[in-house]
């Protein structure tokens, strides 16, 4: 077929599928009758990926990734992780969760070594115990290895949470608006530490924000979801700086307004928020 | 010279400083405490007064003051054979009374620390079971309602009338139909608060940490361990707060009927006996010690407890 196009996308696409979003719904059932959530929604990304979801609050975003992740179970369709189909959650899609969901009775190794010991059972403790210390010096937290997460800022807590999500080298990582509540500067350094980790470590990534500048800087492919109920996907978009990126060059790119400016129109003006009425 | 004399006036200041520190949480309650004193003084100045006033108290109750800890049934405990030492022999002459009241509230806590240990670990166990098991929640827990607001002493007879029937068993374990009755009652009237906060506290579990736990598969037991418990830990310990001093009012309730020794039989003997000075002192040594325990559970639970904020 296309064997001589050797364009970074279309190599992708000679790949075998890796995650498989396949014709998923989801139908909640209120005390008013079924609630769709989500329906058809079709996307295959493939290995090594850096996909970011946006959409409108209540489009379905959450829905969608708690289903990937092993949350819950679609309605109708189905999802394949390289063929198999997701039944249950699993460390193989491991999550960072927006609210860090870090247990405050451990400290930050602690929490990261819960993980690597549920992982890796055939290592031994001097081996676990490197890899919990090894992932917290990739984010940078070996000074604060043993605070409790109250006794660490919010960008440290998200690190924490990031260190502990990559020590067990998930295949899917999972990010639902990790750096919705931090503050802009540590927003932008924590994006630029995910990214030269997923480089250095080739993870697939799925992350939902709400920052088009972010979904810009960091994915490959952005999934724009139409608004619920019943949201879709209403567009894909391939985003094509080439990595590694630097947010200036970026910035300066001519293509990256366009992109803004056609994401801006498509969340603002073709799927505005309607007003209450349906 | 210039320097010398900053430094002898920073020094000064910073004692003046501390001692105002100190003196804005110790003089409003020294305030209260004289007007109270004076007050009650007043009221029961008279020549038959309801109650003996504060000068008399402290006249009256000498002894009892100084030797809290006199116990005349005591003998010294590295003697081979029942003897008093020589400074033991001049004491019990010279001292009045039986027994200090420290001895006696002693008794009274240690019954509160057997009842309410059991009430604990039953209590504990029971709410993590109801907790955690929907059917089985709906099952007891109308009961348990209904149970938890019999008032304690209500629980006294009934438990005086059942192990009566179990008195020689009872003996085998050194306890006699009294003493195991006060017991139950210190038990009972613990365990509702700290069965139902613990049940609660397990339900409670936040869906975060129950996602951490379903996504890195954590078994029934680390699970149990490393998230049930550490989260549902603070409700148990509010629990366990609301219980100690729940089974001190019942102790002292418990031990006037049922004429066993501690502080509340001494309050009741007083009160029998006409010692009013006597039964002024006993509610206060009550109210301390009552102080004391809540105090206690609450200082283990900042130390056991970790918190989100």
């Amino acid at each position: 077929m296309q064997t001589l196009d050797l364009t970074d996308n279309d190599q992708k696409k000679n790949q075998d599928p890796f995650l498989v979003i396949d014709g998923v719904s989801k139908v909640y059932q209120t005390a008013r009758g079924p609630y769709t959530v989500l329906e058809d929604v079709n996307l295959t990304v493939y290995e090594g990926e850096f996909i970011c979801v946006i959409g409108h609050s209540g489009c379905g975003k959450s829905t969608l990734l708690n289903m990937v992740a092993g949350f819950n179970r679609p309605t109708a369709g189905e999802i394949c992780l390289k063929s198999k189909p997701i039944l249950r959650p699993g460390p193989d899609r491991m999550v960072v969760f927006q609210n860090y969901s870090l247990l405050p009775w451990m400290s930050a190794f602690e929490n990261v070594y819960l993980a690597v010991k549920q992982v890796y059972t055939d290592k031994s403790k001097e081996e676990k115990t490197k890899i919990a210390k090894d992932s917290l010096a990739l984010v940078g937290l070996s000074e604060a290895m043993n605070k409790k997460p109250k006794e660490l800022s919010g960008g440290m807590r998200q690190r924490v949470s990031i260190a502990r999500a990559l020590s067990i080298r998930p295949e899917v990582l999972i990010l639902d608006e990790p750096f919705g509540a931090l503050d802009v500067m540590t927003r932008e350094e924590l994006q630029e530490e995910l990214l030269s980790i997923w480089r250095a470590n080739r993870v697939t990534a799925l992350m939902i924000t709400h920052d088009i500048d972010e979904a810009l800087f960091l994915a490959d492919r952005i999934v724009l979801m139409s608004n619920g109920p019943a949201a879709h996907i209403a567009e894909i978009i391939e985003v094509p700086f080439a990595r590694p990126r630097d947010r200036k060059a970026i910035s300066d790119d001519p293509r990256y307004y366009t992109l803004r400016n056609y994401i801006l129109e498509f969340l603002y003006n073709r799927f505005a928020l309607a007003d209450e009425a349906e | 010279m210039a320097a010398n004399s900053i430094t002898s006036k920073f020094t000064r200041n910073s004692i003046g400083e501390w001692f105002q520190q100190q003196a804005k949480s110790f003089v409003p309650p020294l305030l209260a405490l004289i007007l109270l004193l004076s007050a009650w003084q007043v009221l029961c100045a008279g020549k038959k007064p309801p109650l003996p006033p504060p000068t008399k108290v402290w006249e009256e109750t000498q002894p009892y003051i100084w030797h809290p800890f006199f116990d005349r049934e005591y003998y010294d405990v590295d003697a081979k054979e029942k003897v008093d030492s020589p400074a033991r022999k001049e004491l019990k002459e010279k001292v009045t009374i039986e027994q200090g009241l420290g001895v006696k509230t002693m008794i009274s806590v240690r019954r509160v620390a057997v009842g309410y240990t059991a009430a604990a670990i039953v209590g504990i166990s029971l709410g993590i079971a109801i907790g955690t098991n929907a059917f089985l929640y709906r099952a007891f827990d109308p009961i348990f309602q209904v149970l938890r607001t019999i008032p304690p002493l209500a629980w006294l007879p009934i438990a005086l009338a059942a192990f009566s029937g179990m008195n020689e068993s009872l003996q085998t374990i050194g306890l006699n139909v009294n003493e195991a009755a006060g017991l139950f009652v210190i038990f009972v009237t613990s365990i509702w608060p700290i069965l139902m906060n613990t049940a609660v506290g397990v339900q409670q579990v936040p869906q975060d940490y129950r996602n951490v736990s379903r996504v890195l598969r954590l078994g029934k037991f680390d699970y149990f361990i490393t998230i049930l418990i550490p989260s549902a830990a603070p409700y148990i310990f509010t629990g366990l707060r609301i219980a100690v001093g729940l089974s001190w009012l019942a102790i002292v309730a418990a031990e006037m009927l049922t004429a066993g020794g501690g502080i509340g039989f001494f309050i009741w003997d007083s009160y029998n006996s006409g010692k009013q000075s006597e039964l002024i002192l006993a509610l206060l040594y009550i109210g301390l010690v009552g102080l004391l325990l809540d105090k206690l559970v609450y200082y283990i639970s900042k130390f056991a407890v970790q918190s989100d904020s």
